[in-house]
């Protein structure tokens, strides 16, 4: 059973991502995002990481997405004035790259057999909490005085009196 | 669910030849018709519920000429709302038009399945309920955003503008307001979350009197709650002397019921949900209903987690009709710059609390005194 669902999630996942590159409007961008991102989440409740696919879902489906839509609306640009892309050499050079990588993918997990999970409960909330206020706990303390950084930034960029 | 249809392939022998997967799914699909059949009466005795507490808040009568008291009024709209021509304007997006309420309903809809409705009486009780409740409820603001954007009308667009900026800012002081009761716990678990409130406290066991901080984040969780639900006095969404009817404007017939009873099913996930991480859920006072037979432990314990989860919602329903409506800035304001921090220091003291008095609350601190 688990298979066959991977298989469907994965191939929403990538279907949906290939879309968001692909539509030439960018609310069909953003909802085809939406797609990918619930298809991601769906194939962590597949490894049993509940409390990854929930924080994606919020995060990402809920918060960040949601942001890109509010702006899209904002701005609201006519379907006729979107701008169309042209093919140029620089998209040959982007098809070119995207078969390497995936060539080279292909040939490194070849190499070096797929990482097993380790632990069943590694998407947890106790697994995750641990990793974060262990291991990790200088990388997740810098990290929210990045946030605090870009904050501020945002709010001094914004704001033309403080 | 799977550990249940195990034990029932168990318990009776003429379906012990049935694989355990069609059991599981068997049962999955008759939760899931119970909750949609609950979820629907609820939107309807709901919708009649309201329109009489609004006429009685106004001092006249309210709906009144269907069957007793009126009290068949949800089954005439409901039958008038099937109806109803289907419009769907000709320079709308016709697939995200069609899409939308559905999200929105399933976004409200889904929620409903972690609901500790009584001892034992959950879907399903996933270890992540909590989170899990705020992760379907974000579904809603990409369907209230694809129906104001779908729509191709100014009064759509700017109320699913407007729905979208206040959910995502409300959603904060929700999440955060609610993590004292998940501290206390110390588990997402709904269900544990309530198992956590039992005791022989009565009433005092419960998290809304476990500490002052506990008691204030209540307050807090109900009010933020009730901005992310779209109600009056946050409906800036919908408006109605400014937007006509913000992002539904639109909408008919069976579709526009949809956005009805998500709003419903949303009014009733908020109230359970206070219902359980601060009123004690299904624990009845002084009285251990996990220790009556099942069937009697479970119909007294969803009993009781109805009467608390409806006298909420009959709460949020006066708020409604009493306070004004909040200006869009205002809206803003008091959840950036008032909620948020409010919340955030709710939960470091709460946070100090159970480090310092080593999870104890003021009742059970009291109660070693004396005992």
């Amino acid at each position: 059973m688990e298979p066959i669902l991977f298989v469907i999630f994965g191939a929403i996942a990538v279907g949906g991502a290939i879309m968001v590159v692909t539509r030439r409007h960018p609310m069909a961008s953003a909802l085809y995002l939406i797609l990918t991102l619930f298809a991601v989440a769906a194939l962590f409740v597949l490894r049993q990481a509940h409390f990854l696919a929930a924080i994606q879902v919020i995060v990402y489906a809920g918060a960040v997405v949601v942001l890109f839509i509010f702006v899209i609306m904002l701005i609201n640009v006519p379907v006729h004035k979107l701008p169309v892309e042209r093919v140029t050499g620089l998209r040959f050079l982007g098809v070119l790259a995207a078969g390497l990588l995936i060539l080279e993918s292909a040939v490194l997990t070849r190499r070096f057999a797929m990482p097993r999970a380790s632990a069943v409960d590694a998407g947890s909330v106790q697994a995750v909490g641990k990793a974060l206020f262990t291991d990790y706990l200088l990388a997740f303390e810098i990290t929210s005085v990045l946030l605090l950084a870009a904050v501020i930034g945002a709010i001094a960029l914004a704001k033309k009196k403080i | 669910m799977e550990a249940l249809a195990r034990s029932l392939v168990s318990a009776v022998p003429a379906i012990a030849g049935v694989p355990l997967w069609t059991v599981t799914l068997l049962m999955m699909v008759l939760s899931a018709a119970v909750l949609l059949a609950f979820a629907l009466t609820f939107g309807g005795l709901g919708s009649y519920v309201l329109r009489k507490v609004a006429g009685d808040i106004q001092v006249r009568i309210g709906p009144n000429r269907v069957g007793p008291y009126g009290l068949l009024q949800f089954l005439a709209d409901g039958a008038k709302l099937l109806l109803k021509e289907d419009i769907i304007p000709a320079k709308a997006d016709r697939f995200l038009f069609i899409l939308a309420p559905y999200l929105v309903f399933v976004g409200s809809f889904a929620a409903f399945v972690v609901l500790p409705f009584g001892v034992g009486l959950t879907a399903s009780d996933l270890n992540i309920g909590v989170y899990y409740v705020m992760a379907v409820t974000s579904l809603v603001v990409v369907g209230i955003l694809m129906a104001g954007w779908a729509s191709n009308n100014k009064w759509a667009l700017l109320g699913g503008m407007r729905a979208a900026a206040q959910i995502v800012s409300y959603e904060i002081p929700v999440g955060m307001a609610i993590m004292p009761a998940v501290l206390i716990a110390g588990s997402l678990s709904l269900q544990d979350i309530v198992r956590s409130q039992g005791g022989l406290l009565g009433i005092f066991g419960w998290n809304l009197f476990h500490n002052p901080f506990t008691f204030f984040s209540f307050f807090l969780y109900f009010t933020a709650a009730q901005a992310e639900t779209n109600q009056t006095p946050f409906d800036i969404p919908e408006a109605e002397s400014e937007l006509v009817s913000g992002y539904n404007v639109e909408y008919s017939g069976i579709r526009y019921a949809f956005f009805f009873l998500a709003e419903f099913g949303d009014m009733f996930v908020v109230a359970a949900l206070a219902t359980a991480c601060f009123l004690g859920g299904w624990h009845v006072p002084f009285f251990r209903a996990e220790a009556l037979p099942a069937l009697w432990g479970n119909l007294l314990s969803l009993a009781v987690f109805l009467i608390k989860a409806f006298a909420l919602v009959l709460v949020m329903m006066w708020v409604r009709w009493t306070l004004p409506r909040l200006r869009v800035d205002q809206l803003m304001r008091m959840s950036w710059k008032y909620l948020v921090p409010l919340t955030f220091v709710n939960l470091l003291g709460v946070s100090l609390w159970l480090l310092i008095f080593k999870g104890k609350g003021i009742p059970a601190l009291i109660a070693s005194l004396i005992g």
